[in-house]
C-alpha cells in the first residue's frame, strides 16, 4: 500500500479574488502543503493510492430496511468487498414452534415475514393441513387465494414505498401506505386486526367474511390500478429513476438459480420460476395471471417485475371474487375445529371436543412434510415434522429473504454506496424472516 | 377518555424556601410546551411495530401533527427514542449505545408488547422488556399497537414533558450502568422483571 | 398428480388426496439406489414427498451427481436444515431440499448422524452457493460441521454466544442462563469489537485499537462477528 498523501488537483470552487469575481485558475496544495495557483492545470493522476475505508453500515439505519449489518470496504466511493452480518432480529421462532400446538404457532407465522401476514397464515395452514391428511373446503380455497394475494400486494406496497424513499421519491410512500390502509379497513373487517392476522386455522379460517365485505373487495380491485399507474407516470420513465436503477446490481440467471434466490429476484435475471406455477397449490393453476420475467436482473427489471406483479394480483383477485363459492368456511372435522359456542356450551361431546382442542391440541399422524408457497418475497417453506404429539418436533421456516440477501456480496461489489442502497431495497428484505 | 393531568403530588419536591416565582413558571411552561410539541422521534424500529409506526406516521394518522414528521435517525437530534419492535440480546448492546448517543432532554417510548415486556417472545433470544437496558417513559401495549394507541401513547409522553419543572434537580439524571456487569439496574430486579408467570429459570408446569 | 414426482409433459395441478404413505416415488430415488449402493440407505414417501436417506460422507457426490447429470438435474437447493427428535436415542438428521427446476422435481435427502457420532457432514457448497447462510445457520442452531465450508461461524447468534445451540433438545427454551446473566453477557462486547478478523485488518483504525485487542487479534483471536 502507498504511504498516504492527499492531493487536491483541482477544486471544484477555486474562490474568489480580491475583487470579489471567481477565480479562473485551479488551486492546488502541494506535497509540502503549500497553496499555489497552477500555470497549467495538472494531468490527472492515473491512480490515487490511498486505503480503503472500513464502514459500518447499520444496524440502526434508515435505509436498511431492519437491523441488517453491512460492513463495506470502500475505495472511495466503490464497494470493494461487502460483509453483511444478520441475526440482530432473532427471537427464536423455530424453537418456540416445538413448544407449541399447531393452531397455537400461528401468530407467529405472523410476526416472522410481517409483511406478508395473511400468507405467512396461509401457508403454515397448507402445511399443518398436509400434515395432518385433511382437505379444505372450496370456500376456504378461494378465501385463501384473496387473503394471499391481499398480502401480496400489500407487501409490494411496502417494499414500493421504502424503494421510492430510498432513491429519493417521497410521495409514493404516502400513496402506497394510503392503499395499504384500505387493505387493512378489509382484513379488519375480516379477522379484527390490521397487520399481525392470525388469519387461518388448521382446517379452515378464523373467520368467514363478513356481509358486503366482497363489495369492498371489488371497489379496491377496481380502484388499486389507478395508483399502480399513477406511481408508474412519476416513476417508471423517470430519469433520476432510470439512472439510478438501471444496470445496478444485476444477476446472471444461472447465478441466481445457483445462488438459491427465488421470487421477484429470480424471475427478474429471466428464470421462470414461480411456485403457484410450477407446484401450485390452492388451484392456482386454474386462475388466469401472468407471471412478469424479466432479462437482465438488475434493480430496474425487478422493479418492473414488481409493478407486473401488482396487476396480475388484481386480476386473481377479480376472478376469486367472481369464484367464491358458498357453503362452510371450516371442515367437518371434530378433531380440528373447535365447535360452535352455543354447541360447546350445550352438547356435552361438543365441550369435550372443545377441551381436548385447546388443552392438548390435534395430533396429527408421524411424518413430516415440506409445504412452499410463492410469497412476495420468493419461495417460502415451512417444513414439519411430526411425532404424533400435538406440538411439531421440527418447525422449519425457508425464509426466502434470506437466501436472497445472502447473494449481497456479489451485487454490490463494483458498486458505489449509493447503489448499496438501491440494491438492498430491490430484494425486498423483511428482517423478521432473515433472522426468526 | 380524555387527558385531563391527574395532579401527582410526589411529582416534583418543593421546599418551602423555592424560590420557583412567577417567572420560572412561566419559562417552565413555555419551555415544556416547546418541546412537547416538537419532540423528533428517533423510530428504533425492528419488527412489525415499526410499520404501524409508519402507517402512523402516514397520511391517515399524520404524526405531523404532532410535529413528529421529522423522523430522526441520527440519534443526536433526536428527542424521543420509540423503541418499536421486539428486542433480541443481539442487539441490546446497539439499543443501549443508542440510548447512550442521544443527548438529555430525552425520553422513552416503548412501543408494542416486545418492546415493553418480552411479549410472545419468552425465549433464550429476546430481551423481556426494554427497561431492563434503558429507562422507559410510556409504555404502549398491543401486538401491534394501532395507530390511536401510539398516539395516545405520545400525547401521554406529551403530558409527561409538560409537567416538569426546571426546579427538579434531579429531573436529568441519568443512571451510570455498573462498570462491571454494564448493567444499570441490579440483576435480582432484570429477574424479577423478566418472570414469567413463573420463574424465567426453570420451565413452568405447563411446559409451555 | 402429487406433485414429488411430477411428469414434466402434463401440467401441474394442486395435489389432492395425499395418501400418508405410499405413492409414486420419484425416479430420482431408484437411480440413486443403482448408483451409489452402499451409500443408499432407504427412500419413502410420505404425504406424496419422497425422502431418500443417504450415509453422511456420501452426500457430496450425490449431490454432485443429482447436480450434474442431465436426467436429474436438480438445479436449485431449497434448504439445508437438520431434525432432532424428543426421544434422543434416535439418531439426528440433517436434510437438504433439493429441487429440478426442469423436470419440476422435488427431492428430500437426508443423512441421519446416530448419537454419539461427531456431527459433521459434507458442505453442498462448492455445489450450490446458496449454500453458505444455510449452512452455517445449522451449524449455529445445532452445531454441525459441514466439511468444506470456507467460513462457518455463527450466524443469528453472536460468535461468542456461551450457552450453546439453541435448537438442540437439551437446550432449554429460555436458555440456560439467567436472565440477568444472559443481558450481561450480550452488553459485554462492545459494538466496535464486533468485526470479524477480516474486516479489521482492512479497517483504516486497526492502528487505534487498544493494544491489548491488538495483541489478542494477533494471537489468532476472534472477536465479534
Amino acid at each position: 500500500m502507498a504511504e498516504k498523501r492527499t492531493v487536491e488537483v483541482s477544486l471544484s470552487t477555486s474562490g474568489l479574488d480580491a475583487e470579489g469575481r471567481p477565480q479562473r485558475t485551479p488551486l492546488v496544495v502541494d506535497e509540502g502543503g503549500r497553496v499555489t495557483t497552477l500555470e497549467a492545470p495538472l494531468a490527472i493522476e492515473p491512480e490515487l493510492e490511498g486505503e480503503h475505508m472500513l464502514i459500518n453500515l447499520g444496524p440502526q439505519h434508515p435505509a436498511t430496511h431492519g437491523v441488517l449489518r453491512l460492513v463495506l470496504e470502500l475505495d472511495g466511493e466503490t464497494v470493494v468487498r461487502c460483509i453483511p452480518h444478520v441475526g440482530y432480529l432473532h427471537c427464536g421462532f423455530e424453537k418456540i414452534g416445538e413448544y407449541r400446538q399447531y393452531n397455537q404457532i400461528i401468530p407467529w407465522t405472523d410476526r416472522e415475514d410481517y409483511l406478508n401476514s395473511p400468507g405467512n397464515n396461509v401457508a403454515f395452514a397448507l402445511g399443518a393441513e398436509r400434515l395432518f391428511g385433511v382437505e379444505i373446503t372450496p370456500r376456504c380455497t378461494v378465501l385463501r387465494v384473496i387473503a394471499m394475494e391481499l398480502s401480496r400486494i400489500m407487501s409490494h406496497l411496502v417494499w414500493l414505498g421504502t424503494t421510492c424513499i430510498d432513491i429519493g421519491a417521497f410521495t409514493p410512500f404516502l400513496w402506497s401506505f394510503q392503499e395499504r390502509e384500505r387493505i387493512y379497513t378489509l382484513l379488519e373487517q375480516w379477522i379484527g386486526a390490521r397487520l399481525t392476522t392470525t388469519l387461518t386455522r388448521v382446517g379452515g379460517m378464523g373467520a368467514d367474511i363478513p356481509d358486503g365485505w366482497m363489495d369492498g373487495l371489488r371497489d379496491f380491485a377496481r380502484t388499486f390500478p389507478k395508483t399502480i399507474a399513477e406511481v408508474d407516470r412519476m416513476v417508471t420513465r423517470n430519469g433520476i429513476w432510470v439512472g439510478r436503477t438501471i444496470g445496478i446490481g444485476a444477476m446472471s440467471a444461472a447465478d441466481a438459480v445457483n445462488a438459491g434466490l427465488s421470487g421477484p429476484m429470480l424471475r427478474a435475471s429471466g428464470v421462470d420460476y414461480d411456485v403457484r406455477k410450477d407446484f401450485p397449490y390452492l388451484d392456482y393453476e386454474t386462475y388466469d395471471f401472468d407471471v412478469p420475467v424479466g432479462t437482465n436482473g438488475d434493480v430496474y427489471d425487478r422493479f418492473l417485475v414488481r409493478m407486473e406483479e401488482l396487476r396480475q394480483s388484481v386480476r386473481i383477485l377479480e376472478q376469486a371474487a367472481e369464484r367464491l363459492p358458498d357453503g362452510p368456511v371450516n371442515i367437518d372435522d371434530a378433531r380440528l375445529i373447535l365447535p360452535p359456542k352455543s354447541k360447546a356450551m350445550s352438547e356435552m361431546e361438543s365441550m369435550i371436543h372443545h377441551f381436548k382442542q385447546v388443552m392438548e391440541g390435534p395430533r396429527p399422524p408421524i411424518g413430516e412434510t415440506y409445504v412452499a408457497v410463492e410469497s412476495p418475497k420468493g419461495e417460502k417453506g415451512y417444513y414439519f415434522v411430526s411425532d404424533g404429539t400435538p406440538k411439531p418436533v421440527r418447525w422449519r421456516i425457508r425464509p426466502p429473504s434470506y437466501v436472497n440477501l445472502s447473494a449481497i456480496p456479489r451485487m454490490v461489489e463494483g458498486h458505489l454506496l449509493s447503489d448499496v442502497i438501491a440494491i438492498n431495497a430491490s430484494i425486498d428484505i423483511v428482517m423478521g424472516e432473515i433472522d426468526r | 377518555m380524555g387527558l385531563t393531568a391527574r395532579p401527582d403530588h410526589q411529582l416534583v419536591t418543593v421546599s418551602p424556601q423555592s424560590t420557583e416565582g412567577w417567572v420560572a413558571t412561566r419559562l417552565d411552561f413555555l419551555v415544556n410546551w416547546g418541546r412537547a410539541n416538537s419532540l423528533w422521534p428517533m423510530p428504533f424500529g425492528t419488527a412489525c411495530c415499526a410499520i404501524e409506526f409508519m402507517a402512523t406516521a402516514a397520511s391517515k394518522y399524520d404524526l405531523a401533527r404532532f410535529g413528529m414528521e421529522r423522523m430522526s435517525f441520527s440519534p443526536r437530534q433526536a428527542d424521543v427514542l420509540i423503541c418499536a419492535g421486539r428486542v433480541p440480546f443481539k442487539l441490546a448492546p446497539v439499543l443501549r449505545r443508542i440510548w447512550q448517543q442521544m443527548l438529555q432532554p430525552k425520553w422513552c417510548i416503548s412501543m408494542g408488547a416486545c418492546a415493553s415486556s418480552g411479549g410472545m417472545f419468552d425465549n433464550y433470544a429476546v430481551v423481556q422488556g426494554i427497561d431492563t437496558i434503558i429507562p422507559v417513559d410510556v409504555y404502549v401495549p398491543g401486538c401491534p399497537p394501532r395507530p390511536e394507541g401510539l398516539i395516545y401513547g405520545i400525547m401521554m409522553l406529551q403530558e409527561k414533558v409538560k409537567r416538569e419543572r426546571m426546579s427538579d434537580e434531579r429531573l436529568r439524571d441519568e443512571m451510570e450502568p455498573d462498570p462491571t456487569s454494564k448493567l444499570y439496574i441490579p440483576p435480582s430486579m432484570i429477574d424479577e422483571l423478566s418472570e414469567p408467570f413463573g420463574n424465567s429459570v426453570h420451565q413452568t408446569r405447563s411446559g409451555l | 398428480m402429487v406433485s414429488g414426482s411430477a411428469d414434466p409433459a402434463s401440467a401441474p395441478a394442486t395435489p389432492r388426496g395425499i395418501p400418508h404413505r405410499g405413492g409414486p416415488m420419484n425416479p430420482s430415488a431408484d437411480r440413486i439406489r443403482d448408483r451409489f449402493g452402499s451409500s443408499f440407505v432407504r427412500a419413502e414417501v410420505t404425504w406424496g414427498e419422497t425422502t431418500v436417506f443417504v450415509r453422511p460422507e456420501s452426500v457430496y457426490d450425490i449431490v454432485r451427481y443429482l447436480h450434474d447429470d442431465a436426467s436429474e438435474q436438480y438445479d436449485y437447493l431449497s434448504d439445508v436444515t437438520a431434525v432432532e427428535y424428543r426421544d434422543l436415542e434416535l439418531p439426528l438428521q440433517v436434510v437438504w431440499h433439493l429441487r429440478s427446476l426442469p423436470y419440476r422435481r422435488f427431492l428430500r435427502l437426508k443423512a441421519e448422524i446416530p448419537k454419539g457420532a461427531p456431527l459433521r457432514v459434507p458442505s453442498v457448497m462448492p455445489i450450490y452457493s446458496g449454500a453458505d447462510w444455510l449452512e452455517r445457520e445449522c451449524f449455529d442452531m445445532f452445531g454441525i460441521q459441514f466439511d468444506g465450508h470456507p467460513d462457518l461461524r455463527r450466524i443469528l447468534m453472536w460468535e461468542q454466544y456461551a450457552e450453546g445451540y439453541p435448537l438442540r433438545k437439551d437446550f432449554p427454551l429460555r436458555g440456560r442462563f439467567s436472565r440477568s446473566e444472559q443481558l450481561r453477557q450480550a452488553l459485554a462486547a462492545q459494538p466496535e469489537s464486533r468485526y470479524s478478523m477480516t474486516e479489521l485488518t482492512i479497517a483504516d483504525a486497526f492502528e487505534d485499537l487498544p493494544l491489548e485487542m491488538r495483541q489478542r487479534l494477533a494471537g489468532g483471536e476472534k472477536t465479534g462477528e
